[in-house]
């Protein structure tokens, strides 16, 4: 398992300390709803929710970028389409309200589909052009889904739709506080355990996938696209594979998206939202799962917790100089810049990225020689 | 006949005014290889700076041509010092890093650009006061003023000065030896850092002009607008040929014109199913067509395929 | 590994620090230089408007206008219930984004304010609006005019201006009976706000019998119309209409008179600002617009409330602060009805609300809707904003109708 390669010899060997360390941390995730609620107040335990949404999209992200090396600039776009797909279907839209076991995987189908068709032209362009050509379709597909109300209403448009149906079975819904043993359940903590649920799974997909054929694959062509294909391994396949498994994860979160807010709109899809997940993938640690999901955490709880340098800076200053939203881009700008000259790898880096970035830094070596690769 | 001459018209000024910025992204790339994101938030710059220029110096009693070349200056100098910090700060560490570092990075510049604009200028749209009244122009049943006149042949003009530049003088030479083999000019006593920083000190300066001219046309700033503008300078850029100055300007032209063209036509075209509202999407579809189908661009030369 | 392990404790510690800074969220109530408190209970109202963006303009503006009657109100004195209280502000940045809307509604529903004046746009007050009334806050939004806000069941939404249904067709009207308008062109800014309004423009005009020449649309963060209007120009309206912003409205009016386009211009409230006519320079001159509200001259108190406003603020109005300013009055009157601060006991008084506000009646029928809701046509003469002409759905003019029975 990957946690065995980033503990300490000693730890590894304790196959006990091993287990016990598990269970201490399922416990801990299982408790936490509870425990932030009566610390940091419910808007927290609802930033968390977000975030987990968030982990599941930089997983997905991961597989694209992290582990193929292909650079997407328009990830949102399937996240997008995931959220519509499920509230198309169940909502007044079309009045037709199916069930989430029937939507979720439906909406894994069509991102996947949506991947596909994405990848598929843009299969043979260098990463720049890639960059940019996957940064057009994330914008094609929000001004389409901003525009798809005419002739016919397709999306309704700008307005967005609204009142999505909750994630529910039967009579239970997720949208209404259940008291179970005397403990109340809010909303807010039971979808934090259906999100979690399904981050665990993605961590799961994620790994397995890491540690196979095709991971391997990925790898090759990521480091040398052409001996990859020389070895027999059919990289037009491989990519194509990336983006779709990629973006069902994107698919899949769009539609427990849509379903936690109950109103989705093309502003939740914007280019901004894409360089968002890019950030928390490169920021938190390409091709490392757990550097992703601390990327996620990171990037979608630090800014709600600089809300804060707002009265901070009245309190030590007397006014605001600086908006807390603008300091937090400048912040997010500089990480950027700082983390690309001093740790390209990210936060917490996958191994074999760490030895490909540092490599490349040595002006001698095979693959670093052409300035423009 | 007289719609479509006007809509043409807009496309050539439209176009012009992504040409311009067009080739600051194109002569970047063509020797570094890098899409610099944060061109067209340099373009920004270049406009609110001219645009306070202009506000400050408006009451002044200087006539209206001293003033824009007072503000171009302006305009250019803060833009030419950003470009070259940039360069040094951030991009030359990565020059032997794999793609996605660079690239990366620049985004994170451009973040950096727009927000601190935003400190400056706040976050308001911003008027230029009128300091020149434009005159009109009437060729057939279609309209021009003399300053969207006077757009497109700058454009045009910057673009032959360019050209000539990079044909007839030495650093010209340098930086197309840059640009074909860094390590060989390298080689042969060309100061190749010297050469990429001068690129970007010519790029950022056609940027700042190129943001003059737009605050000039449109009346507004904001410290937003580099984005959109950047991105579809560098599809004009990619349309005509990354790497090719002349390229740019065809690229840019054309772009305006389609767009513009579609603009007007499509809902005509599609019986209503499309309308003006997917104008961005014309943009973005001609560079995935472009770069699906021909990827070197209408003057580019073949690229090897080889990633 | 060593290395790993103390940037990971470095950043798992700034990332605690960071939170511990937070605490239990409590988020400190805006200064507000009421007279100092006399030992009584403390009120929260909360504000949620966008204050950063590029509609923190707008947001700002309402919050100084929640602020200012925060304000005011604690200055004349509130007494609920036989006790003196004090209103106090809790103000949130929703960035006019809908996630955030979310985040903001549920902290200040965690602050326990007892009302809320906001959001600003109707994408984040629709699904803000589930967590109040999942939470029995009421809410006004001053601005949102998605007509879908009232339309979700919730006992918690209400507003004070005139929505899409009701805006667009009294433009609607007005362009076909007063101006006459006979061929008009349409554009839209591809939002929420500037659809719904321009559809529902268009919707009116064609049933009045008006022939709508072109449909056209733009975004919201474009500068250039030239190709729309010179397809505009090619169709020979005497009206073009636009829902949208000023950011839009300035430029395409300026390009409107390059291209020697001759036809008349009117919009809606989103660009009846003050910056509109900055942006759009001498082409301005003639442009119309509607504003919900009555004429801020005729309203009551409305001349003095710009005064002010200006005061305290140093600037004008931008466009929404009268109805930030009319919101928590009716909440403070409601709570005076009620005799109670509780939100579960002030809540269906709001419902039956007749106040005669800034903005002229208040009074709301059973969605939430603003009833009998004037709106006021202004033109630009001389550079500035002008009345043209009230209109009410009703053709109640300005005697501010006290009394007059509501739902």
């Amino acid at each position: 398992m990957i946690k065995q390669a980033t503990l300490s010899p000693a730890l590894a060997q304790h196959a006990g300390l091993r287990i016990a360390l598990w269970i201490a941390l399922a416990a801990l995730l299982l408790a936490a709803p509870f425990l932030i609620d009566a610390v940091l107040g419910r808007t927290w335990v609802r930033i968390i929710d977000v975030a987990l949404l968030f982990m599941m999209l930089a997983l997905g992200l991961n597989i694209v970028v992290g582990y193929a090396g292909l650079l997407d600039l328009g990830y949102i776009a399937f996240f997008a389409v995931g959220a519509y797909a499920y509230a198309l279907l169940a909502s007044p839209q079309f009045d037709i309200h199916a069930s989430f076991l029937l939507l979720l995987p439906l909406g894994a189908l069509v991102a996947a589909f949506f991947g596909v068709l994405l990848g598929a032209p843009v299969l043979r362009l260098r990463g720049d052009y890639l960059a940019i050509v996957t940064l057009g379709f994330g914008e094609i597909i929000r001004i389409f889904l901003n525009n798809l109300n005419r002739p016919f209403n397709l999306t309704n448009g700008p307005q967005g739709i609204t009142l999505v149906d909750p994630l529910h079975l039967g009579t239970v819904s997720l949208a209404k506080t259940h008291t179970v043993a005397g403990i109340t359940i809010a909303p807010v903590h039971s979808y934090y355990y259906v999100f979690l649920a399904c981050v665990v799974a993605s961590i799961f997909i994620s790994a397995r996938l890491e540690d196979s054929r095709i991971g391997r694959a990925w790898v090759a062509i990521r480091e040398d696209e052409l001996a990859a294909a020389a070895m027999g391994i059919h990289t037009r396949n491989m990519k194509l594979l990336a983006f779709a498994m990629g973006a069902t994860f994107g698919g899949v979160a769009g539609g427990l998206f849509a379903s936690f807010q109950g109103f989705i709109s093309p502003e939740s899809f914007t280019l901004l939202d894409s360089i968002m997940v890019l950030c928390m993938v490169v920021l938190g640690g390409m091709g490392n799962v757990g550097g992703v999901v601390l990327g996620a955490l990171l990037l979608t709880a630090l800014p709600e917790a600089l809300r804060h340098a707002g009265p901070l800076q009245e309190a030590l200053f007397g006014a605001v100089y600086i908006d807390p939203s603008d300091l937090r881009m400048l912040l997010f700008g500089l990480a950027l810049v700082l983390m690309m000259l001093f740790r390209p790898a990210g936060l917490w880096p996958s191994k074999i990225r760490r030895r490909e970035l540092a490599a490349t830094r040595e002006p001698a070596g095979t693959e670093g020689a052409d300035v423009r690769r | 006949m007289d719609i479509f001459l006007q809509q043409l018209i807009n496309g050539l000024v439209l176009g012009s005014i992504y040409a311009l910025v067009a080739l600051g992204y194109t002569m970047v790339y063509g020797i570094l290889g890098l899409i610099n994101f944060a061109h067209g938030d340099i373009v920004m710059v270049g406009a609110l700076v001219a645009l306070t220029v202009v506000g400050l110096l408006a009451g002044s009693g200087l006539p209206p041509i001293v003033i824009l070349l007072i503000a171009l200056a302006a305009a250019a100098l803060v833009c030419v010092s950003i470009g070259v910090t940039v360069e040094r700060v951030a991009y030359r560490p990565l020059r032997r890093a794999p793609r996605l570092a660079p690239l990366i990075t620049a985004i994170g510049v451009s973040i950096l650009i727009q927000y601190s604009a935003a400190l400056v200028w706040g976050k308001q749209y911003i008027s230029m006061p009128a300091i020149i009244t434009p005159s009109e122009i009437r060729i057939g049943g279609a309209q021009l003023t003399d300053l969207q006149l006077y757009i497109f042949l700058l454009a045009c003009g910057v673009m032959a000065a360019l050209l000539w530049f990079i044909k007839s003088t030495r650093i010209g030479r340098a930086m197309r030896a840059t640009e074909q083999n860094p390590d060989i000019a390298g080689l042969m006593g060309v100061d190749t850092n010297r050469v990429i920083a001068f690129t970007f000190v010519l790029g950022s300066a056609v940027g700042a002009l190129a943001g003059l001219m737009v605050v000039l046309y449109y009346g507004l700033g904001h410290y937003f607008m580099g984005f959109m503008l950047g991105l579809k300078a560098f599809t004009a850029a990619v349309l005509g040929g990354i790497g090719n100055v002349a390229g740019a300007m065809l690229g840019g032209l054309l772009l305006g014109v389609i767009e513009s063209i579609a603009s007007g036509y499509i809902g005509d075209w599609t019986g209503g199913l499309l309308g003006s509202n997917y104008r961005d999407v014309f943009a973005f579809l001609v560079l995935v067509l472009v770069l699906v189908l021909k990827p070197s661009g209408l003057m580019g030369q073949r690229v090897s395929e080889r990633t | 590994m060593n290395r790993r392990t103390v940037i990971g404790a470095a950043v798992a510690a700034a990332f605690a620090v960071a939170l511990a800074g937070c605490k239990k969220e409590e988020p400190a109530a805006q200064k507000t230089d009421a007279p100092r408190a006399i030992e009584s209970a403390a009120v929260r109202i909360g504000s949620a408007s966008p204050l950063t963006g590029p509609q923190a303009h707008i947001g700002i503006d309402i919050r100084n206008g929640v602020q200012l009657a925060i304000e005011d109100a604690n200055a004349a004195g509130v007494e609920i219930g036989g006790r003196k209280v004090k209103l106090e502000l809790v103000a949130e940045d929703d960035e006019a984004n809908p996630t955030k809307a979310t985040t903001v509604a549920q902290k200040l529903v965690d602050s326990k304010v007892v009302a809320v004046v906001g959001h600003f746009n109707s994408g984040a007050s629709i699904p803000a609006s589930k967590i109040y009334s999942d939470a029995g806050v009421p809410q006004i939004s001053p601005s949102s005019t998605n007509p879908k806000y009232t339309q979700q069941g919730f006992k918690t939404t209400f507003r004070v201006v005139a929505h899409d249904d009701q805006q667009g067709p009294t433009l609607g009207r007005f362009a076909t009976a007063t101006l006459k308008a006979t061929a008009i062109a349409v554009i839209d800014d591809s939002t929420a706000y500037g659809q719904g309004l321009a559809d529902a423009f268009e919707r009116t005009a064609k049933e009045a019998g008006a022939k709508i020449v072109a449909r056209e649309h733009t975004t919201d963060k474009d500068t250039d119309f030239k190709s729309i209007l010179t397809k505009i120009k090619g169709r020979n309206p005497d009206l073009i209409m636009f829902g949208g912003i000023d950011p839009q409205a300035g430029p395409m009016v300026k390009q409107m008179s390059e291209l020697g386009i001759k036809a008349k211009y009117i919009g809606g409230d989103g660009m009846q600002t003050p910056n509109f006519i900055k942006l759009a320079g001498p082409a301005a001159e003639g442009v119309m617009a509607s504003m919900p509200g009555l004429p801020k001259e005729k309203m009551p108190g409305g001349a003095e409330f710009l005064k002010k406003y200006k005061a305290k603020f140093n600037q004008d109005v931008e466009l929404f602060a009268p109805m930030g300013y009319d919101a928590v009055m009716v909440f403070v009157d409601s709570m005076k009805r009620a005799g109670s601060t509780d939100p579960a006991k002030f809540l269906p008084e709001i419902g039956k609300t007749s106040y005669n506000g800034v903005i002229g009646p208040v009074a709301f029928d059973e969605k939430g809707d603003l009833k009998n809701a004037p709106i006021t046509i202004y033109v630009v003469k001389g550079g500035k904003w002008e009345a043209l002409e009230t209109v009410s759905p009703q053709a109640a003019p300005s005697s501010a109708g006290a009394g007059s029975g509501k739902k």
